[in-house]
């Protein structure tokens, strides 16, 4: 099936049963899965699938549906259901699709053939060889929840009845492991993983089995700490549910209904001059690099807050008419969603400094390896979140720290960032490099 | 009823002489089992943002999982194409599971009926559109008409039918039809410069009846109360302190101390700290915990579980004595152990795993207000955003959306919003009181679990727990 000329047909369709406007989205991807534990597998899983969103505008009333059945009959009936479903909307004037026609869509590097070449049995050695080193790092690894490799081929097409049509495909790779310590009766899990767009980029399956055995060994023998305020040192690993926070805050929509705490804001100071945030979709092979975004619209890098400055909010089609602004390009969107304002490659740059050198400035602090729980509050700012990790006493990491939370407000710890390190890891598409919160309060005994 | 056994007749999403050539040929290679799982369901959507129906949804999506399982090892594939040659390929793939020798079985299979715990009045998807705009639209209005410092309102609405055939090797045909409907109100309240948000909702696996039982304007003045409380909030305390939380949705307090450690996943790799521990007391006496997969229209309640298998009841922790485990049907083979119907799975992409369906804890005999008034300093939970677990530790969080202080036995000031951690074994045995007002939670809880979304209901009584690690700044 040619899915360029499928798109282009369902919206003639919609346009014929009455749209004014329409969007089509189609999502193709072949997915192959292999989990093992304890040297053998566990599950092997290979599927190719696909699905189409439709949305279209009908007198500025929105309506959207989706399939995983390309059946042509299906299909038709699905168009007629959108368009009486957007007869049953509101009508927003500052509906539609963005007033942009075709351009020419960046190559970003996404796409590695290989992944298609590589054989299963190789993906399975690396997921046993992952487990196998997290076994030999340390006598106390004597279980495991796992190791898995994954990789997933896609593609998506845009299209739109303003003439928009691109298309690009990328591929995605994973390598994770999940080992458990004991000592004294006592257990811990911990994991780590590895995530590319190209297979040899992967950090070797040692490394991965390596890194997740030595955060499971660290956590042994944590306990609590006493309430007490002090520095906080987050993590590579844990600052982007940080940095995830502020991103929903900096969303136009939420800014102007009042639903963030980041209102009001523009142009302001909104963290210390060491903190400068960027979006960055065009970053060559970067895992959420995408050359257009949800609404067909041409991604670009943004700076979002510089030194500390809050330089701009993001905002999809509709909230950009509605608040006299334009379009970020920064939507993303599965087949079966609406697109939403969302991260790329989100980070908070880095700085040329040692992360053992921040840890080394701390007196007495908490550093953070693992968040847990729902605590973060976009509206107010209120951020409180479990915590473990690891006692800075003397800027010595001491011993390991468990069953606490720390605490704060998102704007005072975004003021109160005094060091950023260099060891930014792009493993998702929020990532952090290592910082150091002045003071959070960290509630335990 | 009806719906559920014309699903197995002929004409249905796949005939049963397709459903046999599709599980022989699974086993083509050897393995001792394969499963076929068909399904096809269609949602809809609305939203209500800012007195404006922003979108009205629609969604359609069917597939079929094929799995095989030979020893502790899975093969698992699946396609959104029913066509005939494109599932004998998808068997053949998830087959490659089982190295064995070709071997040629004709395996057939027997409808079975199912029980029915959903019975739906009205079909979501036969009601028109409209109709649910205009209980959004009400929704609206009543949290508008709650108080004038309500300046945000967000109304969502969906609802999903899906049909599902299960097939097996051991020659089991079944199927089941599962409705869905759920409402959630989004509250934000301004005050003097002070902005503070509330939500609620409600559902199950119920029709549009559900709303002459629960109105949209109750909903919705829940939700504005939450966030009109909130304007007056203090930080949360930081610290440990005695803790009564609020029946209902504060079951997500066990769901997560407890409930995860149970699902025999974790019981067959070792990683849960309940491990081995049957016959243990684990809990205080006063703890009686439930996986019921029976109650009559629960967000959480399955006929059969995704592997086929009949919901039920278990006792899981008798008066803190541990009883059992939640299992599906690998686990309960390689375990040795009953098989209870906790089976559960996302959709047709993802294979089945241990779940909870309606996790709660039974009734006790303290009257809640006596619970209240035997905490001299601590905090009320009222409200709450959800929780999280390390099952290997224990460490288990679940944060607040709305609380109060409790001072001198009497509950005070509303506080702000504070995650709560504690360890789930050493929190079962401080759990000193449990009032006599059990309830489940108004039908909203999604439970994820390695990648996958479940529906899930949580439940409980008033509880007070003796101690916990408070995460506020106060």
């Amino acid at each position: 099936m040619d899915y360029l000329e499928f798109a282009q047909d369902v919206i003639g369709l919609a346009m014929k049963a009455g749209a004014h406007e329409a969007e089509v989205y189609i999502q193709t991807g072949t997915e192959f899965n292999v989990q093992v534990r304890m040297g053998d597998i566990e599950s092997l899983t290979q599927a190719s699938s696909k699905g189409l969103g439709l949305r279209v505008f009908v007198d500025k009333r929105m309506g959207f549906s989706s399939t995983t059945d390309f059946n042509i009959e299906v299909v038709r009936d699905m168009v007629k259901t959108t368009v009486q479903l957007a007869k049953s909307a509101s009508r927003d004037r500052f509906n539609g699709l963005p007033e942009v026609g075709p351009g020419v869509a960046a190559h970003l590097d996404l796409y590695d053939p290989m992944v298609y070449e590589i054989p299963a049995e190789r993906k399975i050695d690396m997921a046993k060889e992952a487990e196998r080193a997290a076994f030999e790092y340390d006598s106390r690894v004597k279980n495991s929840e796992g190791a898995s490799v994954g990789t997933y081929e896609g593609m998506r097409i845009i299209a739109n009845s303003n003439g928009v049509l691109y298309a690009n495909s990328g591929t995605d790779c994973g390598i994770s492991c999940a080992p458990l310590a004991e000592q004294n009766g006592e257990k811990q899990v911990s994991y780590y993983w590895s995530s590319k767009r190209f297979f040899s980029e992967l950090d070797s399956p040692t490394e991965v089995g390596i890194q997740a055995a030595m955060r499971a060994v660290r956590k042994l023998g944590a306990r609590k700490v006493q309430t007490q305020k002090v520095p906080v040192v987050f993590s590579w690993f844990v600052g982007p549910v940080l940095l995830g926070a502020v991103f929903t805050a900096l969303n136009g929509d939420n800014v102007h209904r009042g639903l963030s705490f980041l209102k009001k804001k523009l142009g302001k100071r909104v963290a210390s001059p060491v903190v400068t945030l960027i979006d960055d979709p065009l970053m060559p092979r970067g895992l959420g690099s995408m050359p257009f975004d949800g609404e067909g619209i041409l991604c670009t890098t943004k700076t979002i807050i510089q030194d500390g400055i809050l330089n701009l909010y993001l905002y999809d089609t509709r909230s950009a008419r509605k608040y006299g602004s334009t379009p970020s390009g920064n939507t993303r969107r599965g087949f079966s969603s609406l697109p939403s304002v969302s991260p790329t490659n989100f980070y908070l740059k880095p700085s040329d400094l040692d992360p053992a050198d921040v840890i080394r400035g701390v007196k007495n602090g908490f550093y953070v390896t693992e968040t847990m729980g729902q605590g973060i509050n976009v509206v107010t700012g209120d951020f409180s979140l479990g915590a473990a990790g690891i006692w800075i006493d003397d800027g010595e990491l001491s011993y390991p720290v468990q069953e606490v939370t720390i605490a704060g407000n998102m704007l005072d710890m975004l003021k109160n960032i005094e060091q950023v390190a260099n060891d930014v890891h792009f493993i998702s598409t929020v990532v952090s490099p290592t910082f150091k919160i002045a003071e959070m309060t960290v509630s335990g005994t | 009823m009806e719906k559920i056994s014309s699903l197995l007749r002929e004409e249905a999403l796949l005939p049963k002489d397709d459903i046999e050539k599709l599980l022989s040929t699974a086993l083509s290679m050897g393995g001792d089992f394969a499963e076929v799982y068909i399904q096809r369901s269609q949602s809809t959507s609305i939203s209500l943002e800012e007195r404006k129906v922003r979108s009205a949804e629609a969604r359609i999506a069917q597939g079929v999982g094929i799995r095989v399982i030979s020893g502790e090892k899975t093969g698992y594939a699946y396609s959104d194409n029913l066509e005939m040659e494109v599932l004998l390929d998808v068997a053949r793939v998830a087959a490659r599971i089982a190295e064995g020798p070709h071997e040629k079985r004709h395996i057939s299979v027997t409808a079975q009926l199912a029980p029915d715990y959903y019975k739906v009045a009205v079909d979501p998807a036969e009601s028109p559109v409209r109709e649910k705009t205009g209980l959004l639209k009400r929704a609206n209005k009543a949290a508008y008409s709650y108080d004038p410092r309500i300046k945000q309102v967000d109304v969502h609405y969906a609802d999903d039918e899906r049909d599902v055939i299960i097939a097996n090797s051991d020659g089991l045909w079944v199927a089941d039809h599962q409705t869905m409907l759920r409402i959630m109100v989004r509250c934000l309240a301004t005050h003097k410069g002070v902005s503070r948000s509330g939500s609620y909702g409600g559902g199950g696996r119920i029709g549009m009846e559900y709303f002459s039982r629960v109105s949209p304007e109750e909903i919705a003045r829940e939700a504005a109360r939450v966030a009109v409380v909130q304007l007056d909030s203090v930080p949360a305390p930081a610290g440990m302190m005695p803790v009564v939380i609020k029946g209902g949705w504060g079951g997500v307090l066990l769901h997560e101390a407890v409930g995860h450690g149970l699902e025999a996943d974790f019981i067959r790799k070792g990683s849960s700290i309940f491990t081995g521990r049957v016959g243990e007391k684990v809990a205080s006496e006063l703890c009686t915990l439930v996986d019921d997969a029976t109650i009559p229209n629960a967000r959480g309640t399955a006929n059969i579980d995704d592997e086929g298998t009949p919901g039920m009841r278990k006792l899981l922790i008798d008066k803190g004595v541990l009883k059992g485990f939640m299992t599906d049907r690998l686990n309960s083979r390689l375990l040795n152990i009953p098989l209870t119907g906790n089976g559960r799975r996302q959709s047709y992409r993802d294979y089945p795993i241990p779940r909870m369906t309606c996790f709660f804890l039974e009734k006790g005999e303290s009257e809640p207000d006596e619970i209240v008034r035997s905490v001299n300093r601590g905090i009320y939970a009222a409200n709450f955003s959800g929780g999280q677990v390390d099952i290997t530790n224990g460490n288990f969080t679940f944060s607040i959306t709305e609380g109060y202080l409790i001072e001198n036995g009497r509950i005070g000031q509303p506080i702000r919003g504070a995650t709560l951690i504690g360890n789930g074994p050493d929190i079962l045995t401080k759990i000193v009181m449990v009032g006599n007002d059990l309830a489940l939670d108004p039908g909203i809880g999604t439970c994820g679990k390695d990648g996958q979304s479940v529906p899930t209901t949580v439940g409980m009584p008033t509880v007070k727990v003796s101690e916990m690690t408070v995460g506020g700044t106060g």
